[in-house]
């Protein structure tokens, strides 16, 4: 029996920044004409390792071999012409370009675009039909959807004569449906003999469309094994190095009042788009009301609106009363003061100061508390004891309350920004995408969390991106599309593909 | 008023909107590429000492333009060093630049030339003097073709016609090159280029020296056609206006044109207040035409006439990420 050589083979890959060894020895192969899922928590060391491949770092130690051949990779031109192509998980795509002008950057044939132009135009006809790969190759970036861009960025590669295509983390911003054409669509080429690579951190997606798996943790490759011959948890407890709970374990709502009822809201932006259209729901105390769509659908301007730091018409009421949207008394800190507690989308951004410490960003949006302060000075010493113990309660590594914020990890910095809000006892719980960027293992924490808070009579509205998250946590399902709520749902009685739907703007009927 | 006070109104407007224009487009191949430059003014400023200084001494004119250039260059190459490869703030590098460049040429002029910081007047071939166009001369008795011909199109130094001839050649490299197309790419999204496996350093320096080029040719047209020799801050925010016109002109050629077609224009009318006053029947304050330029883009900022959106990775160094 010939053995066929890896379509990529890396030995002993080591790649260190300052301190820090993001790759420890890594060696994989990936063999030709297969889907290689490479999955690992966020630093883990995946998008180096790749990084390395595509040439835009240089290993430490370790050789990269290329269908046999021993090969180096110093930058992304040589990458290209070995045959990698790469989908990023931000798309490099210039927005006011066409489609083909994006595909021909780089790759022109002379000095003068017309013939490049003209000769694209052909190559992408005829890749459109044998990869079924539809775009409009005169449609603007901008103009065309999340879906499409992704296309145009796989269309890329392929222009580029890829026979490796990478993608990192592909289906973050697509919904379901699309997510389910693109996984089609690298059937499709490996059919034809691509290999691809697929890096994601989520666990569904590599036991439905890999070969074979290879799991990092820490900078190291800890395993490779078929797909078909393993299961969710144990990935997970590969990637984790722990077992980790898969499911939310939660026991059924009992339900109270309505806390928040929200009629007839409107929101339009600063440029004057209408962001939010006639929205009415309510959260009743003791349940999570989980709004599920895809990124930019409303969801956003919604939490901004509850938070107090967006205007809108319409009608909000906490407790039975009304709220004011547009006046002086529409800010966060009024908010506050109604029991509205908040953990905003980006922590990064709007949650925290990432250069502040620790303590600092405990005290924001809560300065003016008694307990903080001592005549006009701020009590310092009282809110780095009171940080302290909320890293306790909260599992914060490390606990050190003099950190500054962007030291921590995603999951601990998003811990920090949860501690703050959930101790503050509030009636109602605004949490947008509580674990974006987050490990697996903090997870599971953070949602434990939000389940506790529902269990004291809490009430909980959750935004989220990731549907397994809606689903799993919320009793009460509301899809967003288009700034309107195309409809509600009951966890029990739906399932990802409806709401994959809802989420696409179709309702059954149309679908 | 008469067609011969109109056609001297426009020739004006020609000639002073001619550095407005070379600074316009030198900022445009900058700016596309993602490199604000508000140094504008002072690579004018520099070359425009540079070109006069050494076309007095050599006594060439062609001479003094090389040198020009070569001033411009050196203090793009600061920018360059500044905003490229040191990822420096492009604001303040330019704003260095600017009083570097004022304070410079002034303290050279006069330990050079001991005139007060200015250069001695310049003649003959030391300056760039109008061509007459072939025909010119003969066709000036044919009704209206004739003087429009004479007054306005011909009797302008090269400079001149090499600057509009940079129009088209501009809009040229920018949509129908390759060089033309990754300079547009590199302006709006680095990092489409970079993974492509392009080098953005290296088409960003290629912007920048493009642009101290368009900047030395618009300082020695000042000191060696426009004037005759060197003054004290002569190109009097001519860089700022060309930065309002880039603006005005959405980053485009042919807009760039019009842009600065429409302020040298103003800046003619300001210089001929009895002209206006004869017309309008009222006095107009020349300050308020000087600040016509300024006003104008303050319109087009606030979005009155269609937005202005600039190249969107622009200001920013470019961070290849992790």
């Amino acid at each position: 029996m010939s053995e066929t050589a890896p379509a990529i083979e890396l030995k002993g890959i080591s790649k260190a920044f300052g301190p820090v060894q993001a790759n420890k020895d890594i060696s994989i192969r990936v063999m030709p004409g297969t889907i290689h899922g490479i999955i690992g928590e966020n630093g883990a060391g995946k998008s180096t390792l790749m990084s390395i491949l595509y040439g835009f770092y240089k290993a430490d130690a370790g050789e990269i071999w290329i269908s046999g051949q021993k090969t180096t990779i110093p930058d992304s031109q040589a990458a290209i012409a070995a045959g990698i192509g790469m989908v990023f998980q931000h798309f490099k795509l210039v927005e006011n370009f066409t489609v083909l002008e994006n595909v021909v950057l780089g790759a022109e044939d002379g000095a003068l675009l017309r013939p490049s132009l003209a000769k694209a135009r052909r190559e992408l006809k005829a890749l459109a039909e044998e990869y079924e790969l539809n775009v409009d190759p005169d449609a603007l970036i901008e103009d065309i959807g999340v879906g499409m861009q992704q296309r145009v960025e796989i269309l890329k590669a392929l222009y580029r004569q890829a026979d490796i295509l990478i993608l990192d983390e592909p289906t973050g911003v697509l919904t379901p449906a699309e997510a389910d054409q693109l996984f089609r669509i690298l059937e499709r080429l490996k059919e034809e003999g691509k290999t691809i690579i697929l890096i994601t951190h989520k666990l569904r997606e590599i036991m439905d469309t890999t070969d074979t798996v290879s799991v990092m943790r820490r900078g190291e490759m800890t395993a490779t094994v078929k797909t078909s011959e393993t299961s969710p948890p144990e990935l997970a407890e590969l990637m984790v190095g722990r077992k980790v709970l898969l499911r939310v374990e939660k026991k059924p709502a009992e339900v109270g009042d309505k806390i928040l009822e929200v009629q007839n809201l409107n929101v339009t932006d600063e440029k004057g788009v209408h962001r939010v259209k006639d929205v009415s729901f309510d959260v009743k105390a003791g349940e999570i009301l989980g709004i599920a769509g895809v990124a930019g659908n409303g969801q956003s301007e919604l939490l901004e609106v509850l938070g107090g730091y967006e205007k809108a018409t319409g009608s909000i009421k906490v407790n039975g009363q009304e709220i004011d949207l547009t006046g002086a008394k529409s800010d966060g800190r009024s908010r506050r003061e109604r029991g509205i507690s908040h953990v905003p989308e980006d922590r990064q951004s709007e949650g925290l100061i990432m250069d502040y410490m620790a303590w600092e960003n405990v005290a924001f949006g809560y300065h003016h508390d008694d307990r903080y302060n001592k005549g006009i000075r701020m009590d310092n010493a009282a809110i780095r004891a009171d940080t302290e113990a909320k890293m306790e309660r909260f599992d914060v590594r490390p606990p050190n309350p003099k950190l500054a914020a962007k030291s921590f990890s995603g999951g601990n910095q998003q811990k920090i920004v949860l501690a703050r809000e959930i101790e503050r006892n509030p009636d109602l719980l605004l949490i947008g995408q509580p674990t974006r960027g987050v490990d697996i293992g903090a997870i599971e924490f953070i949602h434990q969390q939000i389940v506790a808070l529902r269990d004291q009579g809490k009430a909980i509205l959750l935004v989220s991106v990731e549907l397994e998250e809606i689903l799993s946590l919320s009793d009460r399902i509301a899809v967003m599309f288009d700034g309107r709520i195309m409809g509600e749902r009951m966890p029990d009685q739906t399932d990802e593909k409806e709401l994959g739907l809802l989420m696409a703007g179709m309702t059954k009927g149309a679908a | 008023m008469d067609l011969l006070t109109i056609l001297q109104i426009l020739d004006s407007s020609v000639r002073l909107a001619v550095p407005l224009l070379l600074a316009c487009l030198a900022g445009l191949y900058s700016e596309r590429a993602g490199i604000f430059d508000i140094g504008l003014e002072g690579k004018m400023l520099a070359a425009a000492f540079m070109a006069a200084a050494i076309a007095y001494t050599s006594g060439s004119a062609w001479v003094g333009l090389l040198a020009g250039i070569g001033a411009s260059l050196v203090l793009s190459a600061v920018h360059g060093v500044a905003s490229i490869t040191f990822r420096g703030n492009q604001l303040i590098s330019g704003v260095a630049i600017n009083f570097l460049a004022a304070g410079l040429t002034v303290v050279i002029a006069q330990s050079w030339f001991a005139q007060g910081g200015r250069t001695p007047t310049l003649q003959g071939d030391a300056r760039f003097e109008p061509i007459t166009l072939p025909f010119a001369e003969s066709l000036q008795s044919v009704p209206v073709i004739g003087p429009i011909y004479y007054e306005l199109i011909s009797g302008h130094s090269v400079l001149v016609y090499i600057a509009f001839l940079l129009v088209p050649l501009t809009w040229w490299v920018l949509y129908r090159t390759r060089f033309g197309l990754r300079l547009r790419a590199v302006g709006e999204n680095p990092a489409s280029v970079d993974t492509a496996g392009i080098s953005v350093v290296q088409l960003r320096y290629i912007a920048v020296i493009i642009c101290g080029v368009l900047c030395g040719l618009a300082g020695a047209y000042l000191s060696t056609a426009l004037q005759a020799g060197f003054t004290k801050d002569m190109s009097a925010g001519r860089g700022f206006i060309a930065l309002a016109a880039l603006i005005f002109a959405k980053w485009r050629p042919w807009h760039a044109l019009y842009a600065t077609l429409l302020f040298g224009f103003l800046q003619a009318l300001a210089l001929r207040p009895d002209l206006l006053e004869n017309t309008l029947g009222f006095k107009v304050n020349g300050q308020l035409l000087d600040a016509l330029p300024y006003i104008l883009t303050v319109v087009i900022l606030a979005g009155f006439v269609g937005k202005a959106i600039p190249p969107r990775a622009g200001g920013e160094p470019y961070v290849k990420e992790r």
